[in-house]
Order: C-alpha cells, then structure tokens, then sequence
C-alpha cells in the first residue's frame, strides 16, 4: 500500500493537516488517519484490532488496579490503618492479588494469541490434516474462508508486549482508550513493524508536536531513500527472482546462487526501505520509531546478524519469550537437575538451549503459516547454538593468530561467511517449499558450472542490461550510504553540505525514484514482502 | 540473613560461572556483556536455589544483573517481600 498513488496522497494531506490543526488535536487526527488506512485496506479489519485493543486496555486496566490495591495494602500497613498482619498474611495477600493478575494476563494472551492462531493457522492445520487423511484414504477436510487482517502478527505483539509489561510493572498503564487504540493502530507500522514498545512510542506519541523542519526535511529524506531502494532496486530485482524461482529445475546449479543473491539485494531494499518510509513518516509527523535495522550485512556471525536485521522483532522474541521461558520453573528446574548430574557447563546451557529452539521455531511459524518457515527457523536456532559450541574453538584461533585476526581481509571473510551462509537459509523462504530447497542445495553443488550464467540468460530473466546497470549502482549505493554511516547519521552530514548539493542529491533522489523506479509496462509495483506476515 | 551472607554467597555462585573475573571492579556486567545469556539464565536459577527466592521475568531488567551490588538489593529485596 505504501507505494500506491493514493497512499502518497493520503500521507500529504495528514502531514498538512496535521500541522494546521490545534496541537491537542494531533492524536485525534491520527488515530482518526489508522482507522482510515485500516478501513481502505478492508472493510472489516478495524473490528479486529479494536477487539484486540479493547482486550488488553481492559485487561491493563485491571492489572493496574490489582497492583494499586498491593499497594494500598502495604501503606494501610506502614500507617497503622489496619491491623498488622504476620509476614505469612502478608505474603498470602501478595500471592492472591498475584494471581488473579496471572488470571487475567492469561486470559487476555490467549484470547489475542487464539485470534491471531485461528485466522493464521487454521488452514495450515487442515492442510496438514488432510496429508494424513490422504494416507488414509479418507476425505479431505474443506478448508475455512478467514480474513486475515492486514499486519495481525505485529498489532497483536505489539499489544502483547505492552500487557505484558504491565504485568511485570515494568511500563505505566495507559488510563484513556482512545489513546491505547492509538498505539496499537499506528498505520505507519502496521504492514512490516517495527514492533514497537508502549514505553518508547509513547514518550512522542501522544505530544503536542510544532512544525519542526529539521524533523520533516529528515524525514521526507528517509522516505525518498525508502521509495528508492523499493521501487529502483527491489521491485526490480523481484522480477528476475521470480523467474529464477518459478523454474527450479531449469534454473539449477549455478543460477541458485545467483538467485541467492538477488534475494539477498531484493529483500533488502524492500524491507530496509519499507522501514525507512515508516520511520520517515513518524518522523515527519514528530513521532520517535527505533531503528529496527543497523547494517545487517555487515555482520560478522549469525547471532549478530539477528541483533542487527529486524531488531524489534528479536528483541520481542528475547524479552517476552526467550527469558520467560528460561526463567520458568519447569526449565529452572531441568538446570538445576543438570547441575546435579553433569555439572555447572551443561546447566549453564540446557535452559537456553530449550529456549532457543523454542524461540526459532516461533519465530518460524510467525513469519508463515508453512513447514518451510519452521525449518528455516529452525535452521537459524541449529547455526547460532553449534557457533556457541564452537566459540572455544574460535576463541583460541583468535588467541593463536592474533596479527591474521586484526586484518581488514579477515573480517571480510567473517562477513561473506555470514552473509552467504545466511543467503543459504533463505532459499527456505526463497522457493516456498522445503523439498526443492534441499534438492537445490544438492544442485548447487553437483550441477554448477558458472559458464550457465551467460549474458543472454541473464537477459532472459525480464531485465534489460539497463536494468542490471541501475541494480548495480543502487546497491552499490545502499553499501556506500551503510559504510558512512557507522561514523554516525548520513542526514545530518548531508545537512552540513552547502544548500546547492544537499538540495541536488535531494531533487536527483526525488527524480531517481520517479523515473527509474518501477512502474512501466511489465513492472508492477510489488506488496512488501514483510506485508503477508 | 544479612548483607555480607548474601553477597558471600552471590559472589560464589558467580566464580563458579567464571573464576576469571575480577567481580567486585564490575559495574556494568550486562551492558558490557561481561555476562552473556547463558550466564544470567545459570545466575537466575542458581541464586533462585540458594536463597529461596522466586526470580521472575518481571526483576529480569539489565539494572538489577549490572553489579554484585545490584544483584545483592535484589536478593535484599525479595527475601523482605
């Protein structure tokens, strides 16, 4: 949606109103714009996430009154108003009140869990049920008609974590629903996150924010650059990744790496870009969204890579599922039998290990409703716990060639290490199905001869030499704009720049993705990736 | 139990994680990972153990795990409660 005219449209005209309008107003106007966005991409999608947003303000509410009659309690106590109770009374009060909270955060989980679960993955279970039928020889079982609303897995984590935080007291409760459904419904997010954090959106969501322009001509930028890698690298590159992806047995050997490649190039620019217009646009209208990505593929092994590529959604994952999990009694439990039996190195590991692969196959499952999902989670969980077996290992390579670890080329190979082993598990995703993704990784080895990539293949793949050239330059241009910067924000050094060249880069920006970007015949401007999650 | 049992048994638990570290100069052993994941999971069950207290996710914040001194509040803290 975010590259359709009217979306365009509809952007200007909030960005303009929303600063014309009364300061106490801007919320209003907001929350009036999601449900607006909302409402256009289907009729019934507002129900939803208002059952969602209903849900958990209720729920934080009660939470919050729980936690405020403790508190009531222990000060009656401190100032006599009541009896004073035995240490026991007084721990049987705390543990009553503390588990009509757990009641309730229960309650309100699995309600919005089950929703999410039941519009997602119904199907994928009657799917899996009728293989098994199949065998049997028994009927198949219809499948169900359900909408499934735009962005449900990042509105519903979203709300999630926020009941959750309050659960641990670890954010205020937000008393006005008007504005919890705000936070929930922020339209910028809603298609691929970030997943944001009710203790960090709203220190600038619910401000009264002045025209600033620094702020909007930074964010008008971050949305061009958005729109650049979108429409000029990815939906361009999307073409050919498709052709390479349809034919998979004629595209073998060879050609999977090539396509690993631009898979790697076209998820890039799509979801980095796409992120890069949702935080422009916060910005724009004065609002704060954490980066969700900080050069990804520079990273140097796999666990840092998931630190530095959608990073909203592993810290979600870390802080709600990954410590819960190891910190539950049946998992403390196991450490502690461990310890007993085989020492403090296996105890050290087992709880996290457990959590891990839970954590990676969640993963895999939020991100599709598909058996090749869950491997390709699992995959990343396999990697990062065999790299921290073998971090010893590392440790003492490191410690025995010092002067060959410290070098710029040894640093390179960590990261094309990364980057192609991460390339590999993406082919999961890649070709949607687990089979021809094992059978490729065979081809890619038995069948390759780099004299298949010739220029007329190439050109067979729906791109023209024009188009390879412009691919080229683009990311060649994304490398260039991540390696400045780490040295800090490139805006703020194009800021220094004298009026003539920041204003020439802004129009060559604005000009690049109105001319070479795709919209011509045989291009059609492609729905994020992160879209269908 | 007092302060110094507690610390006393905080900082064992802690050198049988890594006896390397010199514990009582750190400041910042989440923030500058001197404690990674595996660690803070092992710490949680083990002080769990041996003060019979019930850590949960909601002390599970960077500020509580950063200092033996931290740790030991924490610790102070739960056995009043």
């Amino acid at each position: 949606m975010f590259t359709s005219y009217e979306f365009i449209a509809f952007i200007l005209v909030l960005f303009l109103v929303y600063y014309i309008i009364p300061k106490k107003f801007q919320w209003i106007l907001l929350l009036a714009a999601n449900f607006m966005f909302y409402y256009s991409a289907g009729t019934f999608y507002p129900v939803f996430i208002l059952v969602t947003s209903f849900s958990v303000y209720i729920t934080g509410r009660i939470l919050g009154g729980l936690d405020k009659k403790l508190d009531v309690y222990v000060e009656d106590v401190k100032m006599g108003k009541i009896p004073k109770p035995t240490r026991e009374e007084k721990k049987a009060y705390k543990k009553k009140i503390n588990q009509k909270k757990k009641h309730w955060m229960l309650l309100c989980l699995f309600l919005n869990l089950g929703i999410l679960a039941v519009l997602k993955y119904t199907n994928f279970a009657i799917d899996n049920v009728n293989v098994l039928l199949d065998a049997a020889g028994k009927n198949s079982l219809p499948y169900a008609d359900l909408i499934l609303p735009m962005g449900i897995s990042f509105y519903t984590f979203q709300a999630v974590g926020y009941l959750l935080d309050v659960y641990w007291n670890k954010c205020e409760v937000q008393t006005n629903f008007f504005r919890f459904t705000l936070f929930v419904s922020f339209f910028p997010q809603l298609m691929q996150g970030p997943i944001s954090r009710y203790g960090d959106l709203s220190k600038t969501l619910y401000s009264k924010h002045n025209f600033d322009w620094k702020q909007v001509r930074f964010g008008l930028e971050r949305i061009l650059w958005g729109y650049f890698k979108k429409l000029v690298i990815a939906d361009r590159m999307s073409v050919a990744v498709v052709m390479l992806t349809e034919d998979p047995e004629y595209y073998t050997g060879a050609f999977v790496i090539l396509e690993m490649l631009f898979y790697a190039i076209q998820l890039y620019g799509d979801f980095t870009g796409g992120i890069d217009i949702t935080i422009g646009i916060a910005q724009v209208l004065g609002i704060h969204l954490e980066e969700n990505f900080i050069r990804p593929f520079f990273s140097k092994n796999i666990a840092e890579y998931w630190r530095r590529w959608h990073i909203t959604m592993g810290t979600w994952f870390r802080d709600y599922v990954f410590y819960p999990c190891s910190l539950s009694r049946p998992l403390k439990s196991i450490t502690t039998f461990c310890k007993k039996h085989f020492g403090m190195q296996a105890a050290r590991r087992v709880a996290v290990y457990i959590s891990t692969i839970l954590v990676w196959l969640a993963t895999g499952i939020w991100h599709g409703a598909a058996w090749h999902f869950v491997v390709w989670g699992l995959a990343n969980g396999i990697i990062i716990l065999i790299s921290e077996e073998l971090a010893p290992l590392y440790q003492k390579f490191h410690e025995r060639f010092p002067k060959l670890v410290a070098t710029w080329g040894y640093r390179a190979f960590q990261v094309i290490r990364t980057f192609s082993l991460m390339c590999c598990i993406r082919l999961f995703d890649n070709y949607g199905s687990v089979r021809v993704t094992m059978r490729q990784y065979l081809n890619m080895v038995v069948k390759f001869d780099i004299h298949d990539i010739t220029k007329q293949e190439l050109l067979g793949l729906g791109l023209s030499m024009q188009d390879y050239i412009i691919v080229a330059v683009g990311v060649l241009l994304m490398f260039f704009v991540s390696l400045f910067g780490r040295q800090g924000s490139v805006r703020e050094k194009i800021s220094k720049k004298p009026y003539l060249i920041r204003y020439a880069i802004f129009v060559m920006l604005f000009f690049a993705v109105l001319l070479l970007g795709t919209y011509g015949v045989g291009f059609d401007a492609q729905q994020f990736i992160y879209n269908q999650f | 139990m007092d302060l110094e049992e507690i610390k006393e048994g905080v900082l064992d638990i802690l050198e049988e994680l890594h006896s390397d570290i010199d514990y009582e100069a750190e400041e910042k052993l989440v923030d500058d990972k001197v404690l990674d994941s595996f660690d803070l999971v092992t710490l949680v069950t083990e002080l769990g153990e041996e003060f019979d207290v019930d850590i949960t996710a909601r002390d599970f914040v960077a500020e509580n795990f950063n200092s033996v001194d931290r740790l030991v509040a924490m610790i102070a803290r739960l056995l009043d409660e």
